[in-house]
C-alpha cells in the first residue's frame, strides 16, 4: 500500500509540478497582491494589509460599468447563443442534403481571426460620414433612422457586443450539439414513435434529457467564456474601453496593468479575485441546478 | 388479432453514387397470421426478418402490398395509429426514467377522451408489471436492472397500451445462455395469458422451435416455408431450410440415386422408389444414423461423446459436405466399431433428398 502511494505520488509529480507552478502559486499570489494596501510597483513595498483595494475597486465607476456590462452581456448572449446553437443543430440533423456543407458553413467562424471577425461587423455595423453600414442601409428599408452602433448610444453598442458573441461562439456550440444529438440511438426515437408520441413531447422528454449533460457543458463553459470576454470588446470599440463605456470586468484587469492609466497590480488584482469569485459561484450554482435536470448515463 | 400479408415487398434504394443498384430486403411476403398465435421469423442475419418486423410497426413503409390488421388495411398507417407494441432488440429503455416512467410514457401520450388520470395510469402499469414480474423494481433506473430485468420492463412497457400485435425484435439476443432459457419460457406464459398475437424476430432456430405456434424461415428477404415448428423440421422444402433448423446441424451427402436406390459413394444405402436417377444432395438428420452391425454407410470412426441421456457418435465419410459426422444415438446402443469403422443404417424418415441444381426438394 505503502510503495503503490509513492508510486502514484511520482506519477503526479511532472502534472502537480506544472499546475503549482503556473496555476497555484500565481493564484495566490494574486490573492496576496489584492490584500496588500498601497503596493508600490518600483520599490516592491507596501503600507499595510487589509481590504482597501476591494472597496476601491467596487467604488470605482469604472469598475461599476464593466461589471454592469460583462453580467449584460453574460445574461443575454449565454442563452441565445446555447438555445439558437440546438435550433440550428436540430435542423442540421434532421436535413439529408447539404448537411455537410451547412456544417462547414456554420463552423468557418471558429476557425477565424476574432480581430479580422471584429473588423467584418465594424464594416457592417459602423456609421461614417462616408457610409451608414450595411445593417443600417437594410434597417433603412423598414424605415429607421441611421443609428450609430459602434459610437452611438449604449443600447447600440451592446446589441453589437452580443450580437458579436453570440456569433462568435455559435460554431462550437453547434459543433458539440449535433454530435450530441447524433448520438442518441434512434431507437429511443423508434419506440416513441411507435408509441404514439408528439414531435413536442419526443424533444422535452427524450431529446432534451439525453443531450442534458452536453447542454450543460456548453451553459458552463458558456458562462465562464462570457465572463472573461474582452478580446472581443476590444475588437469592435478599440483598446480605450473606459471612454467607449463598453469595458468589461477583464478589460478593467487588464486597464490596471497596463493601460495608460495603468501600474495598480492591486487593484487589478482585487478586482481579478472579484470575478474568480462570481465565476465560482455561478458555477457552484450551476452545478447545483444540473444535479436536478441533466441525465448522466 | 388476425395479421394478414399479401405480397409485401420493400426495396430499400441504392445507396450513394456508387450504389451498386437497390436492395430488395422483403421480397412478395405472403402470410395470414391467426388470432393469438406466437410467430417465429427465423432466418440468417440480412435475410430480411427484421425489415419485415419494421413494416409491420409502420417504422417502414412497403413498396408493395398490403398489411391487414383485422380486417382493417394499415399498410399506410402511421405506427402511432396501429395499436403495435414493439420490444427493441437493445430495449430502448429510455434511461432518465425510472421503470415506472417508462412503462406509463405510452400511456400519457393519449389525448382527448382516451385521456387517463394518473391513477388510471398508475394502476394499469402496475397491471402490466405485475404480468412480467417486476412490481418490486418500479422505482429504479434501467441502468440498475439486470439485462433480464430491463428486458421484462421492455415488454410491461409494450404490453400497458394493450396492443393487438406485439412484436418483439430478437428479444433474447441480449441475454447470456441461462437468462435466454428463462426468459423464452416467460414470453410463451406471457403471450398465451395476454393472447396477443406475437411475432417476433430470431436468427436462433432452436429458439424459434421452442416457443413459436408458427414458424416462418426466410432467406434473402423469399420466405423458404412456413408451418408449425415439428412439421418444418420434419419435412423441410429445400436444402437452406433442411440446413438451418436443428442442432447439431443436418448432414449433407454428395450422393446419386441409380435405379431407384440412393448410392452415397459405392454403397447402396436406401431404396428411393420416387426419385428419378442423377446426382442428389442426400441430407441425414443427426438421429437418422442407426448403428448397425451389417449396415450400408461405411464411416470413419472417431470417438464417442457423452451427454447423459444422448450419446454422439462422432464420425467421417468422404462424401459428407459437414465434416465431422455427429449421430446422435440412445445412450444404451452399443456401438460396433471394428478396425475403426462404423456402419449405419438410415432413418427414411430422416433422409431428405434435394437436386443439386435448385436446391428443391426430392420426394421419394
Amino acid at each position: 500500500m505503502e510503495q503503490h502511494n509513492k508510486k502514484a505520488w511520482l506519477y503526479m509529480l511532472p502534472a502537480a509540478l506544472f499546475l503549482g507552478l503556473f496555476l497555484v502559486y500565481p493564484l495566490i499570489d494574486v490573492l496576496i497582491y489584492s490584500l496588500e494596501e498601497g503596493y508600490n510597483f518600483a520599490s516592491q513595498t507596501y503600507w499595510g494589509v487589509g481590504g482597501y483595494n476591494y472597496s476601491y475597486v467596487l467604488h470605482d465607476p469604472y469598475f461599476l460599468q464593466a461589471l454592469k456590462n460583462t453580467f449584460l452581456l453574460v445574461i443575454i448572449t449565454v442563452p441565445v447563443s446555447t438555445g439558437l446553437a440546438l435550433v440550428i443543430a436540430l435542423g442540421l440533423s434532421s436535413i439529408q442534403k447539404l448537411r455537410e456543407a451547412y456544417q462547414t458553413i456554420f463552423f468557418l467562424p471558429y476557425v477565424t481571426n476574432t480581430l479580422a471577425v471584429g473588423l467584418v461587423f465594424m464594416i457592417l455595423f459602423q456609421k461614417t460620414p462616408y457610409t451608414d453600414g450595411l445593417v443600417n442601409r437594410i434597417l433603412g428599408w423598414f424605415g429607421v433612422a441611421p443609428i450609430d452602433f459602434i459610437q452611438g448610444p449604449y443600447w447600440a453598442k451592446m446589441l453589437t457586443l452580443c450580437v458579436y458573441t453570440v456569433w462568435v461562439v455559435l460554431p462550437f456550440k453547434i459543433l458539440i450539439l449535433t454530435s450530441a444529438l447524433a448520438s442518441v440511438d434512434q431507437s429511443y426515437y423508434n419506440a416513441a414513435k411507435v408509441d404514439g408520441t408528439s414531435k413536442a413531447r419526443i424533444f422535452t422528454r427524450i431529446t432534451l434529457p439525453m443531450i442534458s449533460p452536453t447542454m450543460f457543458y456548453l451553459v458552463i463553459t458558456g458562462f465562464i467564456g462570457a465572463f472573461k470576454a474582452y478580446s472581443d470588446v476590444v475588437a469592435l470599440f478599440g483598446t480605450d474601453l473606459n471612454a467607449a463605456g463598453m469595458n468589461t470586468i477583464v478589460g478593467y484587469v487588464y486597464d490596471m496593468l497596463y493601460g495608460t492609466a495603468g501600474g495598480y497590480p492591486s487593484y487589478a488584482s482585487a478586482a481579478a479575485m472579484i470575478l474568480f469569485a462570481i465565476v465560482l459561484t455561478i458555477t457552484c450554482v450551476n452545478l447545483l441546478v444540473s444535479r436536478k435536470h441533466v441525465h448522466y448515463e | 388479432m388476425n395479421v394478414t400479408l399479401e405480397n409485401l415487398t420493400k426495396v430499400f434504394p441504392a445507396r450513394g453514387k456508387k450504389g451498386s443498384g437497390d436492395v430488395t430486403a422483403v421480397k412478395d411476403f405472403s402470410l395470414r397470421i391467426p388470432d393469438g398465435a406466437l410467430v417465429g421469423l427465423l432466418g440468417p442475419s440480412g435475410c430480411g426478418k427484421s425489415t419485415t418486423l419494421n413494416l409491420l410497426s409502420g417504422l417502414l413503409t412497403p413498396t408493395g402490398g398490403r398489411i391487414y390488421f383485422g380486417e382493417e388495411e394499415v399498410t399506410r398507417l402511421p405506427p402511432e395509429h396501429r395499436g403495435v407494441g414493439l420490444v427493441f432488440q437493445n430495449y430502448a429503455l429510455y434511461p432518465h426514467m425510472t421503470v415506472q416512467q417508462n412503462i406509463t410514457f405510452p400511456l400519457e401520450n393519449r389525448k382527448g377522451k382516451d385521456k387517463l388520470t394518473k391513477k388510471e395510469m398508475a394502476d394499469k402499469a402496475l397491471e402490466a408489471a405485475k404480468l412480467v414480474q417486476i412490481q418490486d423494481l418500479m422505482d429504479r433506473k434501467p441502468k440498475e436492472l439486470s439485462g433480464g430485468q430491463q428486458q421484462r420492463v421492455a415488454i410491461a412497457r409494450a404490453l400497458v397500451k394493450m396492443p393487438g400485435v406485439l412484436l418483439l425484435d430478437e428479444p433474447l439476443s441480449n441475454l447470456d445462455a441461462r437468462l435466454r432459457l428463462q426468459t423464452r419460457e416467460e414470453i410463451r406464459r406471457i403471450q398465451r395469458s395476454t393472447g396477443i398475437t406475437t411475432i417476433f424476430v430470431t436468427h436462433d432456430q432452436e429458439e424459434a422451435m421452442s416457443i413459436s405456434d408458427l414458424i416462418v424461415v426466410m432467406k434473402e428477404g423469399v420466405i423458404q416455408q412456413t408451418g408449425k415448428p415439428q412439421q418444418v423440421y420434419d419435412d423441410p422444402a429445400n436444402l437452406f431450410v433442411a440446413r438451418f433448423l436443428g442442432t447439431p446441424p443436418i448432414h449433407v451427402f454428395d450422393a446419386s440415386v441409380k435405379n431407384k436406390t440412393l448410392y452415397i459413394g459405392e454403397a447402396p444405402v436406401l431404396p428411393v422408389p420416387g426419385a428419378p436417377d442423377g446426382p442428389v444432395y442426400a441430407a441425414v438428420r443427426p438421429e437418422g444414423f442407426v448403428p448397425e452391425q451389417e449396415g450400408p454407410l461405411v464411416c470413419q470412426f472417431h470417438r464417442v461423446e457423452v451427454m447423459g441421456r444422448d450419446v454422439s457418435l462422432v464420425a467421417s465419410h468422404p462424401n459428407c459436405q459437414n465434416t465431422p459426422i455427429r449421430a446422435i444415438i440412445r445412450a444404451q446402443t452399443d456401438v460396433h466399431a471394428q478396425d475403426g469403422r462404423v456402419r449405419f443404417r438410415l432413418d427414411p424418415g430422416k433422409v431428405f433428398l434435394f437436386d443439386t441444381q435448385t436446391e428443391a426438394r426430392i420426394r421419394f
